[in-house]
């Protein structure tokens, strides 16, 4: 390419070779063919751009063989008869339909052109009349008319596939050696998507990397933090590093809506809904899983919305995300959906039904996978008006045993809560009254690790109040739930350690409808979000006591950070106001505010699970004074390094605004006969020239005359 | 510091005005009655009337005699202080905005907004020194920006006229040739309306205030940003303490958005910041809606805000509002 110059070199030439610029006349200069002098024609650019269009602008095109062929008389019949067939999939275009004959005897040639409105009709009617069976004879073969040209021109001979070097990759995990060992988060306000460092220390947020318009919807971490995947009109992007945030696979999935991580972050699931062509239909979903690392496609699902819905609880319809739940732990081993009276159980490793069938339960309701364990919990419903009791079950894969049951009487809702470490599962149970017209809640705890699974069951000090949230501690013991059907409600803490639920207290009448353990446990934050406008209350369940309480005026979401150092609270763009972030101390001291208009998300990067032994954290935990001790020191010195700084800044900001008035000032003086004059001689810009003067006034308001008549 | 309320209008607030002196507090409002204060006590001396629409601006002169207004009933007026006697009518194709006397008091700049079909307008008129004499031609008309002009104001030395409004732009104008000098840029400008424009002293700084919810600092001759001030909520009003290195900032949600949530949803407070560190330091509650108007009394002792609640609170700063410490 040859070196650019500036118009200012280039005149500068022309000086020193006495040429006059003005003078030439620029069309008549003439390159030599080939020669573009380093500039790319704008031309050439748009003929590219246009051939590239029409490549790709066939999606909506299908060709159907295996036709009949017919002669010249029959055509209009075959017409008429592939016509019915395809336009109850979707709209054929106008003059859409093309059925090409031979020249001379006017037979049709056994195949045809079909054109639909959308690219989405054209797959839909290949899915479902590939292999129609018009007679014995003529099975239909259809192809998208893309594909065809694909085929075409795959080459005769077989290439062994080109071996690319191996170039080796980032650090992944880089981020997780930071020296200060912050953590980084993910928000996303307007069109710009940022990763910051939180810098507790400096009480601020240190950028990473930022990038506009990055997703087309949301941003989302895997599990263990590793990468962050991105939502795109034509599928699911992941990014990963530490500073860069290059892209790392595309997984190409049209009109992609929602996506989900296995827990180990193997695979990643992707769900789309489209509209059908038929007002009557339901939508059409389809769900993809991809390998993560190789971006292959393990399996799809196609079908219609129905078949993907979930039970639910009364009303519900569509489809409840993640469609397909992880079980097994981190292994990734297996998922499973629930449909119609069953529970489909996968396994990874074939990607098909663990021996090839579903497991059958009738009119299952929710199913909930154990955290750690391939065990799931399973909740059916009373059934014939209360002869058949609820009931709740825990199955084993792949065993597909039922290794516990409990069958409960007049029920109308369950839900299941799981501990983290998979060692309890809290049932909730709401239980109609005998009259039917009420219901009160009872817990019913399995102890999964323990021999036989025992089950308790606990009921709170007044049952009739109503359970607002329920959470267990992370790795824990311990579980909070807040209830009551007062305005302020009560929340309690309970204990399962020793065989028996045990209550560690009740705190009366708080401001809180939401629970928030820390992710290490032992700190809670009560919030109360939504109608109680954002207040906080930091808790310590070790020593039962509040450590602080805040508010976030507006707060709609509250997440720890993954070491449990640091809480984000956000007011997120449900609210026009207030949108933006606080950063707060696990003690609740407010350490930075940063507002941002059109704040959608929030998101901690997670950790992976720490490599210490829970004796080692123990360990630590007991001589933490001696691993303080380093962190203390560099508080301090990034504390006095703060000050120094912050000094430092002022004077340099004092400076500055010390030479604009000075400046000003000598403006001021410059200028003080022209402004002089402007007044006509009046010089009184300063105030010591005033002179205060008492005049007196005298008006004269009225004057009348009126005689006045002796008597 | 307790506020004293001064009620006599009977709709919003749009603007307010001390006289040089800072005994008399002028003030607009919606409902077409300028209105004159004791800027002391909040005692109400009279009302100009005669304008037949909204009231959107005023200036005083330097002597306190004349008074210029500028109503939506496409007119400004001049007005004898002491009397309320109307003067002079300068008649417009279109509301009237903006007003402001230049030194010497012997030039008027009158914005125009755009109104059936006509674009927005900057007029310059003479003053004349008579009543009598006065004339309604215009010296100079400025035209280019779109959208309302929402202030202009003379730079130093009447040698500029500078303007801000609905198209987020800071324009600085020449008044000999009527040449355009010079616009801020646009990336380190307003996002959104400039609602508000309060010259220093001498003039040789102004701040603006912008519904993109924040307030910029700007030298009067070259037309350098020098400050940004950031805050929640959208800004209608500025003003700068003469005193001390503090501006203030006043607005709140907009009225037709107020939701009856909380109280403390809308922050009609009128916010401090200090001038050189850019840094929030306190704020006045009261307005019972956003706050359209800001100004201090040119002693620095005392300020005053008008709010969209149709009242104008007067406070005095306590002895300690001194005593903040500045860098």
């Amino acid at each position: 390419m040859a070196e650019v110059l500036s118009m200012e070199d280039i005149r500068a030439q022309a000086a020193r070779l006495n040429i006059d610029l003005s003078a030439v006349d620029w069309d008549s200069v003439r390159l030599p063919p080939g020669e573009d002098c380093g500039i790319i024609s704008d031309d050439d650019d748009l003929n590219e751009e246009d051939a590239l269009e029409f490549d790709a602008g066939f999606g909506n095109i299908i060709v159907v063989d295996n036709l009949p062929i017919v002669p010249k008389e029959k055509f209009e019949k075959l017409e008429g008869v592939v016509r019915k067939i395809y336009s109850q999939i979707g709209v054929i275009k106008e003059n859409g339909l093309w059925m090409p004959v031979e020249e001379d005897s006017g037979k049709t040639k056994g195949y045809c052109f079909i054109e639909y409105n959308t690219p989405q009709e054209a797959e839909l009617a290949k899915e479902k009349t590939h292999g129609y069976k018009l007679d014995r004879a003529h099975i239909f073969a259809v192809n998208m008319f893309d594909e065809i040209d694909r085929f075409m021109k795959v080459p005769d001979e077989w290439a062994p596939p080109e071996i690319r070097p191996y170039t080796p990759g980032e650090n992944l995990q880089r981020w997780l050696t930071d020296e200060k060992g912050r953590d980084q988060f993910v928000i996303r306000a307007g069109s710009d998507t940022e990763v910051l460092w939180n810098d507790a220390r400096q009480v601020k947020a240190d950028p990473v990397y930022k990038r506009p318009f990055w997703t087309e919807s949301f941003v989302q971490w895997s599990p263990l933090g590793t990468y962050l995947a991105t939502v795109h009109r034509q599928g699911a992007a992941v990014w990963g590093g530490a500073t860069t945030f290059n892209r790392l696979m595309r997984y190409a999935h049209p009109q992609v809506k929602l996506i989900d991580f296995s827990p180990g972050e193997k695979y990643l699931v992707t769900y789309s809904s489209h509209e059908p062509s038929n007002p009557r239909d339901t939508h059409r979903v389809v769900l993809n899983i991809f390998d993560v690392r190789t971006g292959k496609v393990m399996r799809d699902f196609k079908g219609s919305a129905d078949e993907f819905a979930m039970g639910g609880t009364g009303g519900f319809t569509g489809v409840s995300w993640p469609v397909f739940k992880w079980g097994g732990g981190k292994e990734d081993k297996y998922f499973a959906r629930m449909g119609k009276n069953m529970i489909s159980v996968y396994e990874t490793e074939t990607f098909s039904l663990i021996d090839k069938k579903s497991i059958k339960v009738e009119n299952v309701m929710d199913f909930s996978w154990s955290p750690t364990d391939p065990i799931f919990a399973l909740f059916v419903p009373e059934l014939g008006g209360g002869n058949q009791p609820a009931r709740v079950s825990l199955f084993q894969i792949p065993s597909k045993v039922e290794l516990r049951q409990k069958n409960l009487f007049s029920v109308s809702d369950c839900k299941m809560y799981w501990q983290s470490n998979g060692e309890y599962l809290a049932v909730k149970v709401d239980r109609y009254t005998k009259t039917k017209k009420s219901t009160y809640t009872g817990f019913e705890l399995f102890r999964i690790k323990e021999r036989d699974i025992p089950i308790e069951v606990f009921e709170l000090d007044n049952k009739n109040d109503k359970v607002i949230a329920f959470a267990w501690e992370p790795k824990g013991h311990r579980f909070a739930v807040i209830h009551g059907d007062n305005p302020r409600p009560d929340v309690s803490f309970y204990s399962v350690k020793g065989g028996k639920v045990s209550k560690l207290t009740t705190l009366k009448n708080k401001q809180a409808n939401a629970l928030f353990w820390s992710p290490s446990g032992r700190f809670i934050i009560l919030a109360g979000l939504k109608g109680f406008n954002g207040q906080l209350e930091f808790y310590n369940v070790d020593e039962l006591e509040t450590m602080a309480t805040a508010e976030h005026f507006m707060a709609t979401d509250v997440e720890w950070d993954p070491t449990g150092r640091y809480v984000a609270t956000s007011v997120t763009s449900v609210h026009e106001m207030e949108n933006g972030f606080n950063i707060w101390s696990l003690n609740g001291k407010l350490l930075y505010r940063i507002l941002k208009d059109h704040f959608f998300q929030f998101l901690w990067r997670p950790r992976p699970p720490s490599f210490l032994s829970p004796e080692k954290e123990e360990e630590i935990f007991k001589n933490l004074k001696k691993y303080s001790k380093k962190y203390d020191v560099q508080d301090q010195d990034i504390s006095v390094l703060l000050s120094e700084q912050d000094r430092e800044k002022r004077k340099q900001l004092k400076d500055d605004w010390e030479r604009w008035v000075n400046e000003w000032k000598r403006y001021h003086e410059e200028e003080k006969m022209a402004r002089q004059m402007l007044r006509d001689g009046e010089a009184s810009d300063v105030e010591e020239e005033y002179e205060a003067k008492e005049i007196e006034v005298e008006e004269l308001l009225d004057v009348s005359e009126e005689v006045i008549q002796d008597a | 510091m307790r506020p004293i309320l001064m009620k006599g209008h009977e709709r919003p607030l749009t603007f307010l005005k001390y006289n040089r002196d800072g005994d008399l507090l002028f003030s607009c409002a919606k409902d077409h009655t300028p209105t004159v204060w004791f800027a002391d006590n909040g005692e109400r001396l009279g009302t100009y009337r005669g304008h037949n629409g909204a009231v959107w601006c005023c200036d005083v002169s330097r002597d306190s005699t004349r008074l210029i207004t500028g109503s939506a009933d496409q007119s400004a007026m001049l007005w004898d202080v002491q009397t309320g006697k109307q003067l002079f009518t300068f008649n417009f194709d279109s509301p009237a905005r903006a007003v402001d006397f230049s030194v010497g008091d012997k030039l008027s700049v009158i914005t125009t907004d755009p109104f059936m079909g006509l674009p927005s307008a900057i007029h310059v008129k003479r003053i004349a020194a008579d009543p009598d004499d006065q004339i309604g031609e215009s010296v100079l008309v400025l035209k280019g920006p779109q959208g309302r002009i929402n202030r202009a104001v003379w730079g130093p030395l009447n040698r500029t006229i500078i303007s801000a409004g609905e198209d987020a732009v800071v324009r600085i104008w020449d008044t000999e040739t009527g040449k355009l000098l010079k616009e801020n840029d646009k990336d380190i400008g307003h996002k959104k309306t400039i609602t508000s424009l309060a010259k220093s002293t001498d003039a040789s700084h102004f701040l603006t205030g912008s519904l993109d919810k924040s307030a910029k600092l700007w030298d009067s001759r070259t037309l350098t940003l020098i400050k940004t001030y950031v805050t929640e909520r959208p800004v209608n009003a500025v003003a700068m303490s003469p005193l001390l290195n503090h501006v203030v900032l006043g607005g709140g949600q907009d009225a037709s958005s107020v939701t009856t949530t909380d109280h403390r949803a809308g922050k009609f407070e009128a916010k401090f910041y200090d001038k050189i560190l850019q840094e929030e330091i306190g704020g006045v509650k009261g307005h019972f809606g956003p706050i359209n108007a800001l100004a201090f009394n040119p002693d620095g002792k005392s300020f005053s805000s008008g709010g969209e609640d149709g009242y104008v609170r007067l406070h005095h700063f306590d002895p300690d509002y001194f005593k903040i410490p500045s860098i």
